[in-house]
């Protein structure tokens, strides 16, 4: 048990710290290495909790794939991050009073609170017990049984984002000399070669 | 192990999607200086097949893929809407989009995976499925408002709706998510139960319904959310112009009605209020912010923010009586619009489009038949017997008067009396203002047929009023089981 509330609060702070270091860091570089320090740190997190399958999920697609791809991303664009907070400190004082106005009206919403009574019958997806059905299978019977009608319909909206991004900036340029194969390999010898006797002491 | 859900009432819509991804991939393998019009008429085939489909399979109320998606008569109704919209704009975009040179089959696909989320949206049974219906809609609307690339108004357009939609969605789902704290659950037919079973009402629900209220007004272009719609209308081209002030504002407001009315209809006292606040504001704004506007596309854009509010004046009265005025107001809307934007289309001079109100002066004597039918949608427009828009407005009244709702029906039939104004004013500029120069001759087939339909919709409706009343009230029906 010891061992485990160890670990917990370990992986927890580091979490929050990199959070923060990724926000405040001044090198974007640094920003996204202290983002794939947090996933790292959130998939223990999910380990500590028996969600084996988040986490690995958490290490391979998001450090694996979308960190990496951020970090691509940082180098290429070479971004001065310190010009676009140029405007913070100015709006600071405003953006702060509304919202700790935003803040309080939300506190007197949530001090009246009153859950209604019915909850408890009418949860749509009830978590199974972890003894019953392994991690893997509760996530699959959630995503693609329960909620395969959304799930597919998250799917199409993915599909209009990417037609939409090719629509609106793809520009087919003139005069571009792409390498066409069938016009290499149907070339015929007589419109390229042509034979020419040359006699001796002549010339062509 | 478990069985996979009844797929099947929601056919139309897989059929849609489907058929967009075809078209999709039919238009990026065909070659030739046509494929953006062979597209765009194999995508009017799809939709008709889609009405069909839409309107065969309809029957008894019925909720399946787990409660998430409902079939029912209100949404026939309004899906059909959607699809005739989505239909006349794109056979409105052919030759618009071939003269601007952006002629790009694209355009049709987009315009049927954004039907595709509107069906999903009537359909929805569900706060997950309404939010995800509305982003793929969006998603493809934000797109073809910027289709013309190069042109800095499209552009700037469909950035505009791009910032402003996603903070209203951003409002809907944090009313959403209060929603769900109090509830437990996102399904309607649940969330009725609850809101029934619980005595009292919580202060956390009330602000949730707001804020879902605030996302959904955005959307139909409500006071106070419809800063977004005067610059996209101007800006976007006016096909899909046309597209947005019928076929999204539909589906949007089928949206609106199903939630206020089904999901929170036990809390009617709470959430009257908002949207008669809405309603009234829209009233005025939209009949005193059009009469200075110079472009017709904008003065269009105040007119549907202005016939919004007379909608939302059935969704106040929350009556079997105010949801058939709806049904019968975005009927009628849809065809007074549709035939005006292919009027607005056929304002071109040297091949160049213009949007000018004065430049219709003297339209009477150079095209004697344009003006004629702009005359005949403005008129039912301004809401004058016996012209379709009169009725529109009629039913909408009529409701409003039942449900004891008396001084809104007065504010309503007092705003279409200085909305008539600016009307009127066209009509007059058409036929009583020297000329100010001719517009091109020979509009095209595909406008022609379109802008008939929509004459005779409205000319007629006062002949035959009993189809679409008689199924408006069959529809309006099924939203209120018992």
């Amino acid at each position: 048990m010891i061992v485990q509330a160890i670990c917990f609060w370990l992986f927890a702070a580091i979490t929050v710290a990199s959070g923060a270091m990724v926000v405040v860091a001044r090198n974007p570089v640094h920003s996204v290495l202290f983002l794939i320090l947090a996933f790292f740190n959130a998939a223990g997190l999910f380990v500590l909790m028996g969600a084996e399958f988040l986490a690995l999920i958490l290490v391979i697609v998001y450090v694996g794939a979308v960190a990496v791809l951020f970090l691509f991303v940082v180098m290429m664009l070479d971004i001065n991050f310190v010009e676009l907070r140029e405007g913070f400190l100015r709006y600071l004082p405003v953006g702060v009073v509304i919202g700790v106005v935003l803040f309080v009206e939300l506190l007197l919403v949530f001090g009246a609170w009153v859950v209604a009574p019915e909850v408890a019958k009418s949860i749509a997806a009830p978590m199974p017990q972890p003894a019953e059905v392994s991690n893997t299978v509760a996530l699959g019977q959630l995503l693609y049984t329960r909620y395969v009608y959304v799930f597919q319909a998250a799917g199409m909206i993915l599909l209009v984002a990417m037609i939409g991004a090719i629509v609106l900036t793809l520009r087919s340029r003139e005069g571009v000399r792409k390498q066409s194969i069938a016009r290499q390999v149907g070339r015929k010898r007589s419109e390229t070669l042509e034979i020419v006797k040359v006699r001796p002491r002549e010339g062509v | 192990m478990q069985a996979l859900p009844n797929f099947l009432p929601a056919l139309p819509e897989m059929f849609l999607a489907a058929s967009a991804m075809a078209l999709l991939i039919l238009g990026v393998f065909q070659k030739g200086p046509h494929v953006a019009r062979e597209i765009a008429w194999l995508g009017v085939i799809v939709l008709v097949a889609a009405i069909a489909l839409v309107t065969g399979f309809a029957g008894e109320r019925q909720v399946s893929l787990y409660g998430m998606f409902i079939s029912d008569g209100f949404g026939v109704f309004m899906s059909v809407l959607v699809l005739l919209g989505a239909a006349f704009s794109i056979v409105m975009a052919i030759r618009f989009n071939e003269q601007e040179g952006v002629a790009r089959f694209e355009y049709t696909v987009l315009v049927l995976l954004a039907v595709t989320g509107m069906l999903m949206m009537i359909a929805a049974n569900d706060l997950i499925a309404l939010y995800l219906g509305l982003e793929l809609q969006n998603l493809a609307l934000y797109v073809i408002a910027s289709f013309q690339r190069d042109r800095t108004r499209s552009s700037e357009a469909g950035l505009k709706y791009f910032v402003l939609g996603a903070l209203s969605s951003g409002m809907l789902l944090y009313g959403a998510s209060m929603v769900y704290g109090f509830a437990g659950t996102t399904n309607f037919d649940v969330l009725a139960r609850t809101i029934d079973a619980t005595n009292g009402v919580s202060i956390g629900l009330v602000t949730g319904i707001v804020f879902v209220a605030v996302g959904l007004a955005f959307k139909v272009s409500a006071v106070p959310f419809h800063m977004w719609t005067p610059d996209v209308y101007e800006g976007a081209p006016t096909p899909v112009t046309a597209f947005f002030s019928v076929a999204p504002k539909t589906a949007a407001l089928a949206l609106f009605v199903r939630v206020m009315i089904y999901a929170f209809g036990e809390l009617v006292d709470q959430w009257q209020q908002v949207i008669m606040a809405i309603s009234v504001a829209s009233m005025i704004l939209g009949a005193l912010a059009a009469i200075n506007q110079r472009n017709i596309k904008r003065l269009m854009a105040y007119s549907s923010i202005g016939h919004v509010g007379y909608a939302l004046i059935g969704l106040a009265a929350g009556t079997p009586a105010g949801v058939r005025g709806i049904l019968v107001y975005m009927t009628i809307y849809l065809f007074m619009n549709i035939g005006t934007f292919t009027v607005i289309l056929c304002m071109r001079r040297q091949g160049r489009l213009v949007e000018d109100i004065g430049d219709l002066a003297g339209l009477a004597r150079t095209q004697p038949m344009l003006a004629a039918a702009l005359g005949i949608f403005m008129f039912s427009l301004a809401g004058i017997p016996p012209l379709a828009g009169f009725f529109a407005k009629f039913y909408i009244f009529m409701a409003a008067i039942d449900a004891r709702l008396f001084w809104l029906a007065v504010l309503g039939v007092v705003t279409s009396v200085v909305g008539a104004y600016y009307y009127v004013r066209i009509v007059k500029i058409m036929y009583f203002d020297e000329p100010a120069g001719v517009f091109d001759r020979g509009i095209g087939r595909e406008l022609q047929a379109v802008l008939l339909i929509a004459a005779a919709v409205v000319l007629l409706f006062v002949v035959f009023p009993a189809p679409i009343i008689g199924s408006a009230e069959q529809a309006s029906a099924t939203l209120f089981p018992g």
